[in-house]
């Protein structure tokens, strides 16, 4: 009894707090964010009290036939809810794509204006695909790896829940117009606290699962899981510092200032990109693209190699985000040379991925998941010799502030994250379901030509608008004045505008031709299609030379 | 500590320590006796498909 006025009446105090709060709140904002969270306590309460045996006055223990499996309820749920906020989070890009080629689609409210509308993409497909993406992987490699249950199952499921709770605070407040101004660190105080809260819980079921782990060695894909659960952390506490301006309302301000706050920013940034998009996603690549082809990784010792050398290397690029900025020379000449040296690493890891498929190349042509994580890689060895180049100083005045950067992103993000998770939900969905094989190969094949055309589209449109942009502000005059005004740059790049949208929307078609193969999936049903590949068996042929051979001459 | 004497310590022992670590890291890696741990490590995540 002791243990369900714990846990629900935890919650429903919990609730009761943010009703105060949203009822003495300061700001409009602060309200709405408030009385989200009141909700979520409420459903809190409810959901933790269930299954109570008030007979017994206890919560039923775990049966041995339940002990015996994996903990994968929650892994179905995430498997789904990342397909959805990918769907939602291109969606929103397809829709700000749009945007900028025809303003009037800005609509004319606040709330659906550009500004409000971009770092509700980037946080959909970054933290709310990506984040539920790696996860939902965490708990599915992280039980197998280590031959063991999810440690601590109802913390598990207040950091499941608890970052879908983050997400939605977060989107809301863009939409609303709450934002402390950091990119990719949009969300306000008191959300960066309740993160803060489960990205620790986190840490505890990751770790309290490993602990009691069955196997001696943490298989490489752990190091990588963990590495990003502890870099995030890190990240995240320092970058947010930042003092409320009342407890009871959104505004606050950052602990930084000046070129301090710029760097902080940066190095919380651009290590987002390293140990969420890349560390997190490397240890999805490291498990599922052995499984997938069903022989082990091509070296185990270039993976150590590769994830040691990410730790060293990856921390110190941040500061290529301020090239020719008030930051000291020096340092963005450290940024500089740590992000050429990070090519090395990260072609290593590409080359140790693709050579895992090395005796068994034909599977490319076979088995459209493991095309599709083979263009992943492909994706995330060229979006990381990109990146370097960009990096160096004489290339970064040509391209930052333009949209190279915006198709570099692109690349990174739609080509490695985007067909690395696409290929795991695949891989996953018929063993988390029990079936025996997807709906249909044939649509897989269908969604990965759809994805890397809309990719190649996108990208290569923000190549040429990027550069033409970047060579566009740089033209002087013959007497020193500059020949183009900026709103010359932005009507010269409209034609591109318009093909990147079309390459989003050819991305966004994809997704969708997945929901319907995970849905029938799911749904049992197995679609009756030729199979990818046929060797041709022709019965005429087969068969033994009958009467009688032609005479055999003999020699003279 | 001041700025001047973080970033003189950051640019020598600093560097020393973080240069050492990492290549001693490295090193560790290709010891002649983990061979046979790395291979094992390797296929460990094929083990679960037979449940042994």
């Amino acid at each position: 009894m002791d243990e369900l006025l714990m846990r629900g009446g935890g919650w429903f105090l919990a609730a009761l707090i943010a009703f105060v709060a949203a009822a003495s709140a300061t700001d409009t904002g602060f309200a709405i964010h408030m009385s989200i969270m009141c909700a979520a306590g409420l459903l809190a309460a409810f959901a933790s009290s269930r299954g109570f045996n008030f007979a017994k006055g206890r919560f039923p223990a775990l049966t041995p036939d339940v002990a015996s499996r994996y903990d994968d309820d929650l892994i179905r749920i995430g498997a789904i809810m990342t397909l959805f906020w990918g769907v939602v989070g291109f969606l929103v890009g397809l829709v700000i794509a749009l945007q900028l080629a025809f303003p009037v689609l800005n609509l004319g409210l606040e709330w659906t204006t550009f500004g409000r509308l971009r770092p509700l993409h980037t946080s959909a497909v970054i933290f709310a695909f990506g984040g539920t993406a790696l996860i939902t992987t965490s708990f599915y490699v992280v039980q197998r790896t280590c031959r063991a249950r999810l440690a601590f199952p109802g913390l598990a499921r207040f950091v499941y829940w608890g970052y879908q709770l983050f997400i939605v605070l977060a989107a809301t407040g863009y939409v609303l117009g709450i934002t402390q101004g950091k990119e990719y660190a949009e969300p306000e105080w008191y959300v960066d606290l309740w993160l803060t809260v489960v990205w620790v819980a986190y840490l505890i079921v990751f770790v309290g699962t490993i602990v009691k782990r069955n196997e001696p060695h943490i298989y490489v894909a752990n190091w990588f899981y963990l590495s990003f659960i502890i870099t995030v952390a890190m990240l995240h506490l320092v970058n947010n510092i930042s003092l409320p301006v009342s407890w009871t309302g959104t505004a606050s301000y950052s602990a930084w200032a000046g070129v301090q706050d710029a760097l902080t920013q940066w190095w919380y940034g651009h290590n987002a990109v390293g140990f969420f998009l890349t560390a997190g996603f490397l240890a999805m690549m490291y498990y599922f693209v052995p499984k997938q082809a069903e022989r082990p990784i091509y070296s185990y010792r270039l993976s150590i190699i590769h994830f040691w050398s990410l730790i060293f290397l990856y921390i110190w690029a941040g500061p290529h985000h301020l090239h020719y900025t008030a930051l000291p020379d020096w340092a963005q000449t450290l940024g500089m040379v740590f992000s050429v040296m990070l090519w090395m690493p990260s072609w290593g890891g590409m080359i140790n991925g693709l050579m895992t498929l090395n005796g068994a190349w034909d599977k490319i042509r076979t088995d459209p998941i493991i095309r599709m994580f083979v263009m992943s890689l492909a994706f995330y060895g060229m979006s990381t010799f990109e990146g370097p180049m960009m990096s160096i100083k004489a290339v970064n005045s040509l391209s930052h502030y333009t949209d190279w950067t915006i198709g570099h992103v692109h690349s990174g993000a739609l080509g490695w994250n985007g067909m690395v998770t696409f290929a795991t939900l695949y891989y996953l969905v018929p063993r988390l379901w029990g079936r025996e094989r997807l709906y249909s190969l044939r649509m897989v094949n269908w969604h990965f030509w759809l994805a890397s055309a809309g990719i190649v589209f996108y990208a290569s449109a923000m190549w040429v608008s990027g550069i033409m942009q970047g060579l566009m502000w740089r033209e002087y005059g013959a007497d020193g004045y500059l020949v183009y005004s900026f709103s010359e740059t932005v009507m010269a790049m409209f034609p591109m505008y318009l093909i990147r949208a079309f390459g989003g929307l050819l991305f966004l078609s994809g997704a969708l031709v997945m929901v319907v193969n995970v849905w029938m999936t799911i749904a049992g049903k197995i679609r009756e299609e030729r199979p990818m590949t046929e060797t041709p068996y022709d019965a005429e042929a087969d068969r033994p030379i009958v009467g009688t051979p032609a005479a055999i001459q003999p020699a003279e | 500590m001041s700025y001047q004497a973080l970033r003189h310590f950051a640019d020598s022992w600093g560097l020393l320590f973080m240069t050492l670590t990492f290549i001693g890291l490295a090193v560790w890696t290709f010891r002649p006796k983990a061979r046979p741990l790395h291979e094992d490590a390797a296929n460990m995540i094929f083990r679960e498909d037979d449940n042994v």
